[in-house]
């Protein structure tokens, strides 16, 4: 409790002096990475810019090192599928033999050049289980060079070097076909058909992923991978009629709405822009084509979804 | 309508002749635990969390009389040496005319690296007519009179992650923030000068800090942020010298460590996250600190570390004095979408079932609403409040919502609401003792999530999926009545809504509608009262006196705005 601070503090507002003692002042450590120095005259992409913050580059230590002797990456490379792989993977991301992931390791995340690795490596770890390897201190050197060579190409959110082989189309195309034509002659063939507006969809999307993206959203804009949008504005450019108090329906294009104005494109190439408040406000309408998309989204079920899209990849 | 106001005027004049004699005199943690109303004195405004405020010159007839008192663009970085003038030092400031004010550079960075524009999104500490407040590298104090800045501190960074400042901790006449690369900086307040700067987390295991310091008599609590799987936990430091008081692991981190079952083994929880980078509330008389923690990693790809993962995406009550665990209930048991159940508990006393009980209330990312007995834990109400959230089966028997497994990223991909931001995130809810009812920016995305990582040890981070946005089902103003869960009224948003809320007695509650509009409701029902378009807010609102007059303050990216009632 600091009561004794309280009480000093409460009388100094009235005198106007300070009198609470300052403890002498405890400093950071001295910078500890001289690696990491290199990092903001390093390769385009290494900046602490704004694309760090959405999941770009890494921009911490381990990333931040300047590239290594080749030579010396190579051989670390070799010693380590020779002692290292079987247990810690031939990605470093842990193994079979229950080998941890070195890349999330806070000994090679501290360890600056080797000198918290080797210790490990000649036995101080024996009894958790990682044996001493009898090689060369270069090679083990060589070995700590090549993982931080490997951790400086991790991606930006913890993510692991790029490079991972992805699903394959056949993997996600696991839905009944024959089911899917059911659903889509049921709920879709109102709007849409695989001999009019979908022909050839299958090849036009070639990818199932994006061809699944694009065919729920009902836009081929949710077909190139962007992500996280939490949406909900009317877009602009739909249909819009606003029939005012008096009588007057204005219709054009959506420009703008929010709870106070709404702004209408006309015709013409003209611009309204009308106030939505007043003691009685003008009736805006505004029509969504993805209306019906909308509404899926809340019934669509994985199965059903999984169906449709089996039978969209099929209309070639 | 008009003689309370007048009374008030009275009462509001006799605390700011106090407050005037005072200025820059710091805060005595004791003023803390004083409800909301003339001062803003930490995060949330008080310990409750609850942003309410008692201030009632702005209520539902004279909101619409609000007026622009000023508004200030803060400071960026220093120019570079040899260039004329610091950028953005002076720009846009409405009122002041006061002579340029210092800035005061400290850090253990080369100096050169670019973290990119200012962004408010977090808090201002509103004290003895000062403002103090953070972006990512930045901390200044600005006169609450007419927004000219008294000092800017910038911080010379390492790197890392540069994704927000939530604002700063006062503890009697010196302020504390957190830098990105996780240093604890004491500036005086007086003058922005370095007392200290203190190591909270290692930047070589890619901690980043966002938290806003929270102050707690003589504890200074403060949070990190991670995204590579690695532990998460909650330190305590003395205020005074920057020494560690204690610190709470929200993983288990030994053999024998509670939770330990819900994990496949020791290495998996040593790596599962769970990090506390939102504060949390303080109830004086348990003593209790209670905050939510954020999810377990790897984050997407649970094929490693199969099981509940406690205490990750959990609402956790830790002793301030000891740093002991009394309780927790998870919130999210196993999340596999990036759901951080870090969100701003609020503190009431209500009714439930006819009793009245000491109560916590939280709504997580997740698109659930808890309400909690907060001295025990004991769940009392569990409610869906995300109207399109589908990744649950039902609420367990202790109030756990429980999983569909089916709704985590499959190859085939799965349809799932919310999207990964949540159907709420870190911008604060807001609860009004006058309604009972519990206010919350709810936001109902789809997201099409692949597993693209299916190896068993699942990937590492946020990486091993592919997320697809495919549609909205709604953005609201949502009320919550607390006593059963259920929805009061939601109130429409056609843009996003956005960001925090303030609520106050004056029956008005403030935010951003997320079409450039920061609007003030009617709390009753959700009607808009007032707004003005200065674009998309981006951090909560607050309300504080100022010469016995009410202001509001809210910020836009690098640009505050202080409407006042004249």
């Amino acid at each position: 409790m600091n009561l004794k601070h309280g009480l000093v503090v409460a009388a100094c507002m009235f005198v106007g002096t300070v009198v609470v003692k300052v403890a002498p002042a405890p400093q950071g450590p001295p910078a500890a990475q001289g690696a990491g120095r290199a990092g903001a005259a390093g390769p385009a992409g290494q900046g602490v810019g704004p694309a760090a913050q959405g999941g770009g580059r890494a921009t911490f230590p381990a990333q931040q090192r300047p590239p290594a002797d080749p030579a010396i990456v190579a051989r670390g490379k070799q010693m380590y599928s020779i002692s290292c792989q079987a247990c810690h993977g031939g990605d470093l991301r842990g193994g079979d033999q229950g080998g941890p992931n070195l890349l999330r390791s806070q000994v090679v995340l501290t360890d600056q050049d080797g000198e918290l690795i080797q210790p490990i490596v000649q036995g101080s770890r024996a009894a958790n289980g990682m044996d001493a390897i009898d090689i060369p201190v270069a090679d083990i050197h060589a070995i700590a060079v090549y993982i931080h060579s490997v951790a400086a190409t991790m991606q930006g959110q913890g993510g692991p070097p790029r490079g991972g082989s992805v699903p394959p189309n056949e993997a996600v195309l696991v839905g009944d076909a024959a089911a899917g034509r059911v659903y889509f002659t049921a709920k879709c063939s109102t709007c849409h058909s695989v001999t009019g507006n979908l022909a050839g969809i299958g090849t036009k999307i070639p990818d199932a992923r994006n061809l699944q993206n694009a065919w729920v959203a009902g836009s081929s804009a949710a077909a190139g991978g962007r992500g996280g949008g939490r949406g909900g504005a009317p877009a602009a450019g739909l249909a819009v009629t606003v029939r005012m108090a008096n009588g007057q329906v204005i219709t054009g294009t959506l420009d703008r709405m929010d709870d106070f104005l709404v702004i209408v494109r006309l015709a013409d190439g003209g611009y309204r822009s009308i106030a939505r408040t007043g003691a009685v406000p003008p009736k805006v309408e505004v029509k969504d084509p993805l209306d019906g998309h909308k509404a899926l989204l809340t019934v669509l079920t994985d199965k059903d979804m999984h169906n449709v899209t089996a039978y969209l990849a099929s209309i070639k | 309508m008009i003689r309370p106001n007048k009374l008030w005027m009275v009462l509001s004049f006799s605390v700011a002749a106090a407050t005037l004699a005072a200025q820059g005199q710091g805060l005595d943690p004791k003023v803390i635990y004083k409800p909301l109303s003339a001062e803003w004195t930490t995060y949330s405004g008080d310990y409750t969390g609850q942003r309410y405020s008692a201030l009632t010159q702005i209520n539902q007839l004279s909101v619409k009389g609000l007026s622009l008192a000023w508004t200030a663009k803060l400071s960026g970085a220093p120019a570079a040496p040899g260039a004329a003038g610091a950028p953005g030092a002076g720009g846009g400031r409405g009122g002041g005319g006061g002579a340029a004010s210092p800035t005061i550079i400290g850090g253990e960075g080369p100096g050169d690296i670019s973290a990119g524009g200012v962004g408010i999104k977090g808090a201002v500490l509103v004290v003895d007519g000062v403002m103090y407040l953070s972006a990512p590298d930045h901390a200044w104090a600005i006169d609450a009179r007419d927004g000219h800045e008294l000092w800017h501190y910038f911080w010379k960074t390492r790197g890392g992650t540069h994704i927000g400042s939530r604002g700063v901790g006062l503890w009697h006449d010196y302020v504390y923030f957190e830098t990105p690369d996780n240093y604890l900086v004491s500036l005086e307040a007086k003058t922005g000068k370095e007392r200290w700067h203190v190591p909270i987390a290692s930047f070589e295991e890619q901690y980043f800090s966002t938290f806003p310091p929270i102050v707690i008599d003589n504890h200074l609590l403060v949070g990190t942020g991670n995204d590579l799987d690695m532990p998460g936990f909650l330190q305590s430091y003395d205020p005074e010298t920057g020494k560690l008081q204690w610190k709470f692991y929200t993983v288990p981190m030994k053999a024998g460590d509670p939770g330990l079952e819900t994990w496949p083994n020791l290495e998996a929880a040593r790596h599962g996250g769970g990090q506390v980078w939102i504060p949390g509330s303080f109830d004086p008389e348990t003593r209790l600190y209670i905050f939510g923690t954020g999810n377990p990693t790897p984050g997407y790809t649970g094929q490693g570390r199969k099981g509940d993962n406690l205490y990750t995406c959990s609402l956790v009550a830790v002793n301030v004095d000891t740093g002991k665990m009394a309780w927790a209930l998870q919130t999210s048991p196993h999340d596999t979408h990036d759901w951080d159940s870090t969100q701003t508990p609020i503190l009431i006393d209500g009714m439930i079932n006819g009793k009245l009980r000491k109560l916590v209330l939280q709504a997580t990312r997740n698109g659930y609403f808890f309400v909690l007995d907060r001295v025990t834990g004991e769940s009392l109400v569990t409610s869906k409040f995300g109207s399109t959230t589908n990744w649950a089966k039902g609420v367990r028997p202790n109030g756990t919502p429980d999983p569909d497994p089916g709704k985590e990223a499959t190859v085939p991909g799965s349809l799932v609401s919310p999207v990964e931001g949540g159907v709420t995130n870190w911008p604060p809810p807001a609860y009004s003792k006058d309604t009972g009812l519990f206010y919350i920016n709810e936001h109902n995305g789809f997201n099409i999530v692949y597993l693209m990582e299916t190896d068993p040890r699942g990937s590492m981070g946020l990486a091993g999926k592919q997320t697809n946005a495919v549609g909205s089902g709604g953005n609201f103003l949502t009320a919550i009545d607390y006593k059963t869960g259920k929805i009061a009224w939601r109130h429409t948003y056609t843009g996003g809504g956005g960001a925090g809320l303030l609520a106050t007695a004056g029956k008005v509650l403030f935010s951003g509608d997320g079409s450039g509009n920061f609007v003030a409701f009617d709390a009753t029902n959700g009607k808009p009262l007032w707004h003005t378009r200065i674009g998309n807010i981006t951090n909560a609102p607050e309300t504080y006196l100022i010469d016995g007059k009410q202001h509001v303050l809210v910020a836009v990216g690098d640009t505050l705005y202080a409407f006042v009632l004249y």
